[in-house]
């Protein structure tokens, strides 16, 4: 229970340091892919209303999201787990009455976070090496593959390792998965 | 009129634990008339990896749709999930052309260039747009008159709205279309559009749980035999999970989770087994006994 108490604070810090600040960073989200429309949140607080996410757990709100982006208080963003918890459902993308794509501003931090911080969940890890292994997330055994064949469906097409493994690499994402730290687990409350 | 022709995306979690969807699905289509080519040296469709590089998810999803271009048929998925990635990325590649000079710059290692000639479709809009609601109700054989079912179209099937733009997500018509023409009636619930909560389940499972638990609890209380899915994630959500959702809330459900195709199969008088429905965790043993009977 004491646990559960102090995370909460954590999430909800009492005072919040002018030089923890950055006065640029919403400026720089606003040029990424999916986060353009940061600056045209006026803190409705529609995202968090419908969102099932935050129905279901005590600190995930993305109307707290946008306003800490807005705030640039970038490190406290990209460390906090919360991030990892959107579900990607777009509701909040859909119901915005100011055009923000709030689960894109989540995947833009989630991104830097994995650049700047070298945070990712593990799972994420696990998928990203069997998919440069086998160029699928999943390792298909090959007890699988032979019983599909017998289910009378054709053959998996073997997918192009060399090409899945070439992507990895110019993207930069071969890089950025060998140095992340992981993180197994996410609590909600 | 040509018969639909599209390329297979059966992504990796189908062929990973899910045949019976592939299987159903392909039954259902053949006897539609669509016609059905592998997809040759397919990957993922890239989206489990946005969360860790945007450019990594839009490259690896142009990849496959490079190859759907050099082949020049059209990508069908059954998964709302490769439907989402490689929907978006044809979109935004095609719109952008700055974007779309950064992803073939990575695909011109591998040898490829995304043009922006093809297009990407999921299972139910193959079916609502290319087949038809009058060809699907004209092979239903064997309507499933007086059966009860709700359906959950999932997220990505229907939003965001700006990439998909096919149906209403706040009112979504499609699968319940299509499940009405199998005789069944299609019944509404509570929270229909919610997410099942599966994409997030390998980072926290009390909130999946939690979100599937009320949805099951919402399509029970209506009085629905079956829920009815299009997305393996949705299906292994509320099928594969049943069991361990029922266990940490002390709750019974009890509730068979079907994919759209077997439905429309048993309406078009194929069998149970040919439709893999003994592959399904929560068994619809009462369902199909009530279906003999009619």
């Amino acid at each position: 229970m004491s646990k559960t108490k102090s995370e909460a604070q954590e999430y909800a810090p009492p005072v919040i340091k002018a030089e923890e600040l950055d006065p640029k960073f919403k400026y720089k989200m606003s040029k990424m892919h999916g986060a353009e429309k940061i600056m045209a949140c006026f803190q409705c607080g529609t995202c968090t209303a419908d969102c099932p996410i935050a129905r279901f757990s005590e600190f995930y709100r993305p109307r707290r999201i946008a306003r800490m982006v807005q705030l640039g208080l970038k490190d406290r963003l990209l460390l906090d787990r919360a991030l990892w918890l959107c579900s990607s459902c777009f509701t909040c993308v859909d119901h915005c009455p100011q055009g923000v794509e709030i689960a894109g501003i989540v995947r833009v931090l989630r991104n830097m976070a994995v650049e700047d911080k070298n945070i990712l969940p593990l799972v994420y890890k696990e998928l990203a090496t069997n998919l440069m292994k086998s160029g699928f997330v999943y390792e298909i055994p090959e007890s699988r593959l032979q019983k599909r064949v017998e289910q009378g469906l054709p053959p998996l097409p073997k997918p192009n390792v060399k090409d899945v493994m070439k992507i990895f690499e110019v993207t930069g994402s071969a890089r950025l998965i060998e140095k992340v730290q992981t993180i197994a687990k996410v609590e909600s409350k | 009129m040509s018969n639909p022709k599209y390329l297979l995306f059966p992504g990796c979690v189908i062929p990973y634990r899910l045949s019976s969807y592939e299987i159903s699905a392909r039954k259902v289509l053949a006897k539609l008339g669509v016609e059905i080519v592998e997809m040759p040296e397919y990957n993922c469709c890239g989206y489990p990896m946005d969360v860790i590089n945007h450019d990594l998810m839009l490259t690896l999803a142009a990849r496959n749709i490079c190859i759907a271009e050099k082949v020049g048929l059209p990508i069908m998925a059954l998964c709302n999930g490769c439907f989402c990635s490689l929907n978006e990325t044809n979109k935004v590649l095609k719109e952008d052309r700055k974007l779309r000079e950064k992803i073939n710059g990575y695909l011109k290692e591998v040898g490829m260039e995304f043009k922006g000639t093809t297009d990407v479709k999921h299972l139910i809009y193959v079916l609502s747009e290319d087949v038809g609601f009058e060809k699907i109700k004209n092979a239903v054989t064997k309507p499933l008159t007086g059966l009860r079912v709700a359906q959950h179209s999932g997220c990505h099937v229907l939003r965001p709205r700006k990439y998909v733009g096919r149906d209403d997500p706040e009112n979504p018509a499609t699968l319940k279309e299509l499940i009405r023409l199998t005789g069944a009636e299609c019944l509404d619930y509570m929270n229909e559009t919610e997410c099942c909560g599966n994409p997030i389940i390998g980072v926290n499972e009390d909130v999946p749980f939690s979100m599937a638990r009320e949805k099951l609890n919402n399509v029970r209380n209506v009085g629905a035999q079956a829920l009815i899915t299009v997305c393996p994630f949705c299906h292994i959500m509320f099928d594969l999970n049943q069991p361990r959702i029922e266990r940490a809330f002390n709750e019974k459900f009890n509730l068979p989770v079907l994919h759209y195709p077997q439905l429309l199969g048993l309406a078009m008088g194929l069998s149970p087994e040919e439709l893999a429905l003994n592959e399904l965790r929560v068994k619809p043993t009462e369902l199909l006994n009530q279906i003999v009977k009619v």
